[in-house]
């Protein structure tokens, strides 16, 4: 693990993101709080795992941090400086995202040479013969046949094609990757090679990854730290171990029970979070999970519960206020 | 215990310009009332077709085949569209797993959910309402009442999956298919959902049966469970003796892939098994998993044979598994040394 003093080659600093929600034609604008004071630093080598439910605004921390998306408010630090005064070619070429649906991602009327390459020729790296000579080249890395190049996506099964979308994405040689539910489209067969070969490249290239997932156990097997978010807030962020072996936010036990292992011997479990998951556009007041949470207590429901910091682990929740 | 479906050399051709397309080839089980199986495959294997294949709700190009195909003393092969049409929805339900997309956008939920009981019974508009207002009630929907004036885009993934469900059981039917009814679902959700449906089949004495690729959900659900692969069941057994002992060495494969928190060390390499799927167009000789089976021999492009192991546990392997078991990590452990095993 990386010491804390290091700079982060990327930091998040107290980002939100609002986007103003119309309802109906004629509906008053309200405010969605997708990313809420969000820190969040990704270092050197590791390989940060979020998790956390649909609309929790993973999917919009993975598009600030790719500079996709503008927050409303905070600063999105690549390497200690601003986001904002970098060139986004200069951004493209050190942080590269991996989307979940390799068969939305890929452009189908390209073949898969020109998917691969497009980078290169977007950033007018060497020549057409060294262009060529690294597709074929990082074909042969993501363990694909040489013979797709001239193939187009639809031809190709759901495994090739995420193999295709590693592959575009290492081209330029990235430091940072961003994963986003890179493997839960495909099937479990494939799932385990595909994660096989993102370890590999991780030892390989020395790679950083955020790895967005909301399966845990996949989680687990590639994070050395992970953020667990709830409606825009990251409520506990921890190294991997720790975090599995203890969970102390609430809310990262229930996601922890919910993981179906494979065991005959076990039932469905019982996670004892109610069923509604809050509306985001009026999220609950004082800690955003106390409707949900089997141990809330009075003061969750009025006040927002402060953020705990240890050595490695951080949580916000009223239950370790005093300790 | 009497079987409410039995299914003997259940079999599905799709004729395509290239020749025919085998999807499912030669299934059988039986169930009875109150058990669930569980149908495990990854895609393209066959799971869903086979769903659809009992319930009569085939693509129009696809042909079933079935030497036996019964459902509580009806032969469902024989069965006219009519005769089908009483059956679904009142006797047999489904679910299935986009409930975005199955429910349909211009009707409310009260008219949905309704709409079998009206068909199917004969009862008032204001009986159906109150029915449908208990079910949403017991799949733990709150402001029932309210809700059935609600249209599905007013309901997040997690409820409208419910109010599927709460549709399904509306008639309480004998028997109940349910297609990934978990998969575009979040894991709290999804454990929740699973937890009322195995709830609710227990209270109702259900048959139900689960069609899913996740193993994790299979162990927690199934009595039974039938894997398939490439239109065939290759093994099939009780859960406990399939996850403990399995046989077939695609079971032991698929087991292998899947990373499990405090048993597969984060950061290893994970099992995987190479290859693709083979085309199902034509005649499949042999073993069609012989392509991307680490134990194949020559004999496996040659008829397999069914092979039986304790209380029911069949698979097909030219391998005769039954002296060697093989725990989920993989390693092979002799007969004499797992005596001591469950």
């Amino acid at each position: 693990m990386t010491s804390s003093h290091e700079t982060p080659v990327l930091e998040l600093k107290n980002v939100s993101k609002t986007f103003t929600i119309k309802q109906g034609m004629f509906g008053k604008r309200k405010a969605l709080r997708a990313v809420n004071e969000v820190d969040l630093r990704l270092n050197k080598g590791e390989v940060l795992g979020l998790v956390g439910e649909s609309g929790c605004g993973k999917s919009t921390l993975a598009r600030i941090l790719l500079g996709l998306e503008k927050p409303t408010e905070g600063q999105v630090l690549v390497d200690g400086q601003d986001i904002g005064t970098q060139d986004r070619s200069y951004l493209a070429r050190r942080i590269q995202p991996i989307f979940q649906d390799p068969y939305s991602s890929l452009n189908p009327r390209k073949s898969i040479g020109d998917i691969i390459s497009l980078p290169l020729r977007v950033h007018k790296v060497g020549n057409a013969r060294e262009w060529d000579k690294k597709t074929t080249d990082i074909l042969d890395f993501v363990g694909l046949p040489q013979r797709v190049l001239r193939s187009f996506p639809n031809q190709l099964s759901g495994g090739q094609r995420q193999r295709v979308a590693i592959a575009r994405a290492l081209i330029m040689k990235p430091e940072i990757v961003i994963c986003d539910e890179p493997t839960s489209a495909l099937d479990v067969s494939v799932q385990s090679q595909i994660l096989n070969l993102l370890v590999d490249l991780r030892n390989e290239l020395g790679l950083t990854y955020l790895f967005i997932s909301h399966n845990l156990a996949v989680i687990e097997h590639l994070a050395t730290r992970v953020a667990v978010m709830y409606l825009g807030r990251v409520v506990e962020e921890s190294a991997a171990a720790p975090l599995f072996a203890e969970p102390r936010h609430p809310y990262s036990s229930a996601l922890l029970e919910s993981v179906l292992t494979p065991d005959p011997f076990m039932g469905v479990p019982e996670t004892h979070l109610g069923a509604v998951y809050p509306n985001p556009i009026d999220p609950p007041s004082g800690c955003h999970f106390h409707p949900r949470c089997a141990k809330a207590m009075d003061i969750c429901s009025t006040i927002v519960p402060p953020c705990l910091r240890e050595e490695l682990r951080r949580v916000e929740c009223h239950l370790y206020a005093e300790s | 215990m009497d079987n409410i479906l039995s299914v003997r050399d259940l079999r599905v051709d799709i004729p395509l310009a290239g020749g025919t397309l085998h999807a499912v080839r030669g299934l059988n089980f039986d169930l009875a009332r109150g058990e669930t199986l569980c149908i495990v495959g990854e895609s393209g294997s066959g799971k869903s077709l086979t769903s659809l294949a009992i319930m009569g709700l085939l693509p129009k190009m696809a042909q079933r085949r079935a030497a036996k195909l019964e459902f509580s003393g009806i032969d469902l092969s024989a069965a006219k569209n009519r005769q089908m049409r009483r059956l679904r929805g009142d006797r047999i339900s489904m679910i299935f797993q986009e409930p975005m997309t199955s429910l349909n956008p211009a009707y409310t939920i009260g008219d949905q959910l309704t709409e079998a009981l009206l068909l199917h019974r004969k009862v008032g508009r204001k009986a159906a309402e109150a029915r449908a207002i208990e079910l949403l009630e017991k799949v733990g929907i709150t402001a029932a009442a309210s809700r059935l004036g609600q249209y599905p885009h007013q309901l997040s993934g997690g409820l409208r999956q419910r109010v599927m469900i709460a549709m399904a059981l509306m008639a309480e039917p004998d028997l109940i298919i349910a297609d990934e009814p978990t998969t575009a679902l979040d894991v709290t959700i999804q454990a929740q959902i699973l937890r009322l449906l195995v709830d609710l089949q227990r209270e109702m004495n259900m048959a139900m049966i689960l069609i899913t690729h996740d193993l994790g959900v299979v162990a927690r659900v199934a009595d039974k469970v039938a894997i398939m692969y490439a239109g065939e069941v290759i093994e099939s057994g009780s859960s406990k003796d399939v996850f403990t002992a399995p046989q077939h060495p695609y079971t032991r494969g698929l087991l292998r892939c899947i990373p499990v928190p405090g048993k597969t060390k984060p950061g290893e390499h994970l099992g995987s098994i190479p290859g693709i799927v083979p085309s199902l167009i034509g005649e499949t000789p042999g073993c069609a998993f012989r392509g991307r089976c680490d134990v194949a021999i020559d004999a496996c492009a040659h008829d397999i044979p069914e092979r039986t192991g304790v209380e029911g546990h069949l698979y097909r392997c030219v391998h005769d598994n039954s002296q060697t078991r093989f725990s989920a990590s993989g390693e092979i452990n002799t007969a004499s040394q797992s005596e001591g095993r469950p």
